[in-house]
């Protein structure tokens, strides 16, 4: 027996525990049952509940086994008569306080009070008196409170200290005064916040936008994997006659643990908007009609045929399934359709050939809480990766040095030890900076291909404190977030990253922005990779280029280009010269009916099998948990049909596995989950200082894709109106905007009319303007110059 | 006038508040800054009257600690006004040993000479009697009562009108 563990015994049973774990961990391992409150095993023990005594022996009184130690030789017991006495006592006055209505309560039928009062409680209360009532408060769209029922266990305020980051709920008062709540009226603004919901044992917290509208016996669970950021977190959806209900999480220690954040949480409140699509329509004359599938399939196929292939462009979304992906570029491939891709948001795609076989985030997601050094480039982890921030945040309480270089100091929930705030072009200097810094530590000599840059770079403190804690870190990451893959110059952010990791010793990564961008690599949705990585002798045209050079017929896979692309206006204006339009996708906003000939209803994520391959590369599977809405297919179906009715050979599958194994197969042994960045070739041109204000900016949280884009009480939240143009207090002042609210924005002769919001945190030089939002997608490009004029 | 989403907060505390603080913040390690609290409190509602929440996000700016935790605080500690009460504050012990010397009938009279009841403040914003105070550690003066900072013990209603008549 190793020395870290103690023999003890539960009830008569013989257990070996691990030493300093507490009586309720072991008795949770075992399967033995104590009831519990206060007591959350991701959770610091409160201990305040008292709802888990149980009797120990040699112990003159009973004891919370969530603050118990185990002991060599313990032996505790859960059910004597002692034990059963104590949780009845304990029952008894939580009770007092509590109504006792539970057939109106949004928790009953999945509250644990309920249940342990089943176990505990006694059917006649002996408590007639007045019970304390407590005022109901308004903290935001997704969160419902009823606080009266709240008892007190203070997991919700211990969740917002320790894993959110952000206190915002506390106890207020005490006593009999004791209230949970923010004192004064405000929303809580945490993106996790909706775990407190789970955490709650009772009908205080509850789901706002599901509350009343199914009791939990009525609701089928089904497995399924989020489809937003790069995570892939685990979830349960929950339906009801067929609909989505709501959806939780699904524990799996490796990825998620427990939590989700809100907008895995609360998007699937997006499905069923009303520009869903259920039918699929072709446009006759400039006029929609509804069709039958045979119908707009052959005007698929005769639209697709009908363009020859060098001059069909296909925009496939990072949100769609492996499967997917994978036979969209099989069938258009088999057309001899060459400009295929997912990068949608992506602008600078020169160096291809540096390029990963896939977007690999360098290490497995669990191991993000074990970096001793972490150096985000051009992100905004906490609302872009809210799980991944969440895995930093519990390095950086250990001590791991985080540092970043952004456009805007976003107020990360985690510690930051060093920071770069600079415009996007100050960026490219000051990472070059640490790059030199590295360099100059380890004594070596720049890359050919970046000597020029790298040598003009000033080497400040701050750059050779960087290099020297990433050197210093044992485990160390360079990450490229988000706004990294639409930065103008991203193959020299990546270059300049690959050097900084390699003479730090530090990993580089990616946090690619959606749930399937690893996938869409690997299944070949990029021009110039086939499926499984093959790389393609003539390269056809990249996102950018098939708008740059408008093509005769485009093919949209679950994209709104509006919203989707780098530059949706001009995304608008190349496909609105097109002859033929076909866009599959679960919803048809105006935008869409005006670019497309025909549409395509298909299946959202809820309603379809499929793989999403998360940043660390694992390949989630999961069912469709509902049928598709009218007459909407699988998107996997549709592209099979589409192969076979245009003649193709190898459109047999049957299910999406087949597709998935299909994909498989191709994959050799050697596919390196490697991120190394070739850096010999061509060097890479130092860029002209770009004078004026410029535009700074990332996908706001809740605009990333179009399921999102319609979740209407994420929408109503602070991050959902977000839309404004971002300057610092001292920038406003310099441009004389102190006493305005409305600016008109003016970026490449395009405008829009923001809110002006002043946030000290934006860099100086810079105006910060969310992309992917109705309100500012007439602005087109996320970066470049803008001009501010006072309204 | 534009949205501002960075506010210095702790800008509402003037240089004697802020010495004050700082004397409280140096009596504590650098990481458990959040110790000064109380005393920071206390000097603000001592400037103020009452602890108003800008002046409670003020210290919590100022500290460092997030602001529910300052409300959490000032809304445990009963010696803490969070709303405008009068210039002076009574508080009449009504706990055990003060109850059994007639505490009532003490509290009962000042109710009735100030026109108010307890947890509320003359009109003319002289005085305020406290809700409700526990045992001051006067029980050998019983019954008893603090007037700001200063206790009288062995009360009579004579007594309290003498005390109550003589402030300003
Ligand atoms: S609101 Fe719920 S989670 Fe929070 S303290 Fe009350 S019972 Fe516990
Ligand atoms: S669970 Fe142990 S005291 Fe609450
Ligand atoms: S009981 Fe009044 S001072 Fe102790």
């Amino acid at each position: 027996m190793s020395q870290d563990l103690v023999n003890i015994e539960i009830n008569g049973i013989p257990l070996q525990a691990r030493k300093g774990a507490m009586l309720i961990e072991v008795a949770d391992e075992a399967g033995i049952k104590i009831p519990r409150f206060c007591y959350h095993k991701k959770l610091s023990v409160a201990a305040n509940c008292r709802m888990c005594l149980v009797e120990v022996e040699k112990a003159p009184k009973p004891l919370p086994a969530c603050a118990t130690p185990v002991m060599d030789g313990m032996k505790a017991f859960t059910q004597s008569p002692k034990a059963l006495a104590a949780q009845k006592g304990t029952m008894e006055f939580l009770l007092i306080n509590h109504p006792l209505d539970c057939p109106i309560c949004d928790q009953g039928g999945e509250c644990e009070l309920q249940d342990v009062a089943m176990g505990y409680g006694e059917d006649v209360s002996r408590y007639s008196e007045a019970k304390r009532v407590v005022k109901d408060k308004d903290i935001g769209p997704l969160i419902a409170t009823e606080m009266t029922r709240c008892i007190h266990c203070t997991r919700c305020v211990r969740f917002g200290e320790e894993i959110a980051g952000i206190r915002e709920l506390g106890a207020t008062g005490r006593g009999e005064f004791m209230q949970i709540g923010t004192y004064i009226e405000k929303s809580v603004s945490s993106e996790m916040s909706g775990n407190v919901i789970d955490l709650c044992p009772v009908g205080a917290l509850t789901a706002k936008p599901s509350r009343y509208t199914a009791r939990p016996w009525e609701l089928v669970q089904h497995a399924t994997v989020a489809p937003h950021d790069s995570i892939g977190s685990n979830l349960f959806l929950h339906t009801r006659e067929g609909r989505v209900m709501r959806a939780v999480p699904r524990d799996n220690e490796s990825v998620n643990e427990t939590w989700i954040s809100d907008r895995d949480r609360f998007s699937y409140t997006g499905l069923y908007a009303d520009d869903r699509l259920t039918t699929p329509m072709v446009k006759d004359n400039g006029k929609w009609v509804a069709t039958d599938w045979e119908t707009a399939l052959a005007r698929t196929v005769e639209g697709l045929k009908g363009t020859a292939a060098s001059e069909i462009g296909a925009l496939l979304s990072p949100h769609a399934t492996l499967e997917e992906l994978y036979l969209a570029q099989k069938l258009l491939r088999g057309l001899g359709v060459s400009a295929i891709d997912h990068r949608l948001r992506q602008v600078d795609f020169a160096h291809g050939n540096a390029d990963p076989a896939f977007p690999y985030l360098g290490l497995p997601i669990a191991d993000l809480e074990n970096v001793n050094a972490a150096l985000l480039v051009a992100s905004n982890v906490r609302k872009e990766q809210p799980i991944a921030a969440h895995r930093l945040r519990k390095a950086g309480l250990k001590g791991a040095s985080l540092m970043a270089i952004n456009t805007r100091d976003y107020g990360f929930a985690f510690p930051v030890m060093a920071q770069c705030i600079t415009d996007p072009h100050g960026m490219v200097g000051v990472l070059a900076g640490v790059a030199g810094a590295a360099l100059e530590a380890a004594g070596a000599k720049a890359p050919a291909s970046l000597a020029k840059i790298i040598d003009a770079a000033e080497i400040d403190e701050a750059a050779r404190a960087m290099a020297e804690q990433l050197k210093a870190g044992e485990q160390a990451v360079v990450l490229l977030g988000s706004q990294a893959f639409a930065h103008p110059r991203f193959s020299l952010l990546r270059a300049l990253a690959a050097v900084v990791a390699e003479h730090t010793g530090a990993t580089l990564g990616y946090l690619p922005e959606a749930a399937n961008s690893a996938g869409a690599w690997l299944a070949g949705a990029v021009p110039h990779r086939g499926p499984a990585g093959e790389r393609l002798g003539s390269p056809g045209l990249d996102a950018q280029a098939m708008l740059d050079k408008p093509r005769q017929a485009y093919v949209l896979l679950g994209v709104e280009p509006d919203l989707d692309c780098a530059d949706g206006v001009r995304a608008r204006e190349a496909i609105e010269g097109a002859n033929f339009v076909v866009s599959l996708n679960a919803f048809a906003s105006e935008a869409t009916r005006n670019l497309a000939d025909v549409l395509l209803p298909i299946a959202t994520f809820a309603e379809t099998s499929g793989t999403f391959v998360n940043a660390e590369g694992r390949w989630q599977s999961f069912q469709g948990v509902t049928r598709p809405l009218g007459e909407a297919r699988p998107a996997w179906k549709v592209l099979r049909v589409l192969g076979n009715m245009a003649g193709l050979n190898g459109f047999e599958h049957v299910s999406s596995e087949n597709v998935r194994d299909e994909l498989k197969g191709l994959f050799g042994a050697d596919l390196a989950f490697d991120t190394g960045v070739p850096l010999e070739g061509a060097a890479f041109e130092t860029a002209t200082v770009p004078t004026g204000l410029q535009r700074a900016g990332g996908v706001a949280i809740y605009a990333l894709d179009s399921l999102v884009r319609r979740a209407r009480p994420l929408q109503e939240t602070a991050d959902g109106r977000q839309a404004g143009a971002y300057i610092s207090e001292a920038q406003a002042r310099a441009l004389d905007l102190l006493n305005t609210d409305r600016v008109l924005v003016r970026q490449n002769g395009r405008t829009a009319t923001l809110d002006l919001v002043i946030d000290d945190g934006v860099a100086m030089g810079c105006v910060w303007i969310p992309a992917g939002m109705p309100e500012t997608a007439a602005l087109g490009a996320a970066f470049g110059p803008v001009e501010l004029q006072k309204l | 006038m534009p949205k501002i989403q960075t506010v210095h907060k702790a800008a509402l505390l003037n240089d004697h508040l802020r010495e004050e603080i700082d004397d409280w913040l140096r009596r504590y390690p650098e990481d458990q800054r959040q110790s000064a609290v109380l005393g920071a409190l206390r000097a603000v509602q001592h400037e103020h009257g009452y602890l108003s929440t800008e002046m409670m996000d003020a210290v919590a700016e100022y500290i460092g600690m997030p602001e529910i935790a300052v409300y959490e605080v000032a809304s445990f500690y009963s010696m803490f006004e969070l709303k405008p009460v009068g210039r002076h504050t009574i508080a009449v012990c009504t706990n055990i040993s003060c109850m059994l010397r007639g505490s009532d009938k003490i509290v009962e009279h000042i109710e009735n000479k100030l026109g108010i009841k307890t947890g509320e403040s003359t009109p003319d914003g002289k005085f305020y009697i406290k809700r409700e105070e526990e045992c001051l550690a006067a029980c050998c003066g019983a019954p008893m009562m603090q007037v700001d900072h200063v206790y009288y013990e062995h009360l009579t209603p004579e007594r309290v009108d003498e005390i109550l008549d003589g402030l300003e």
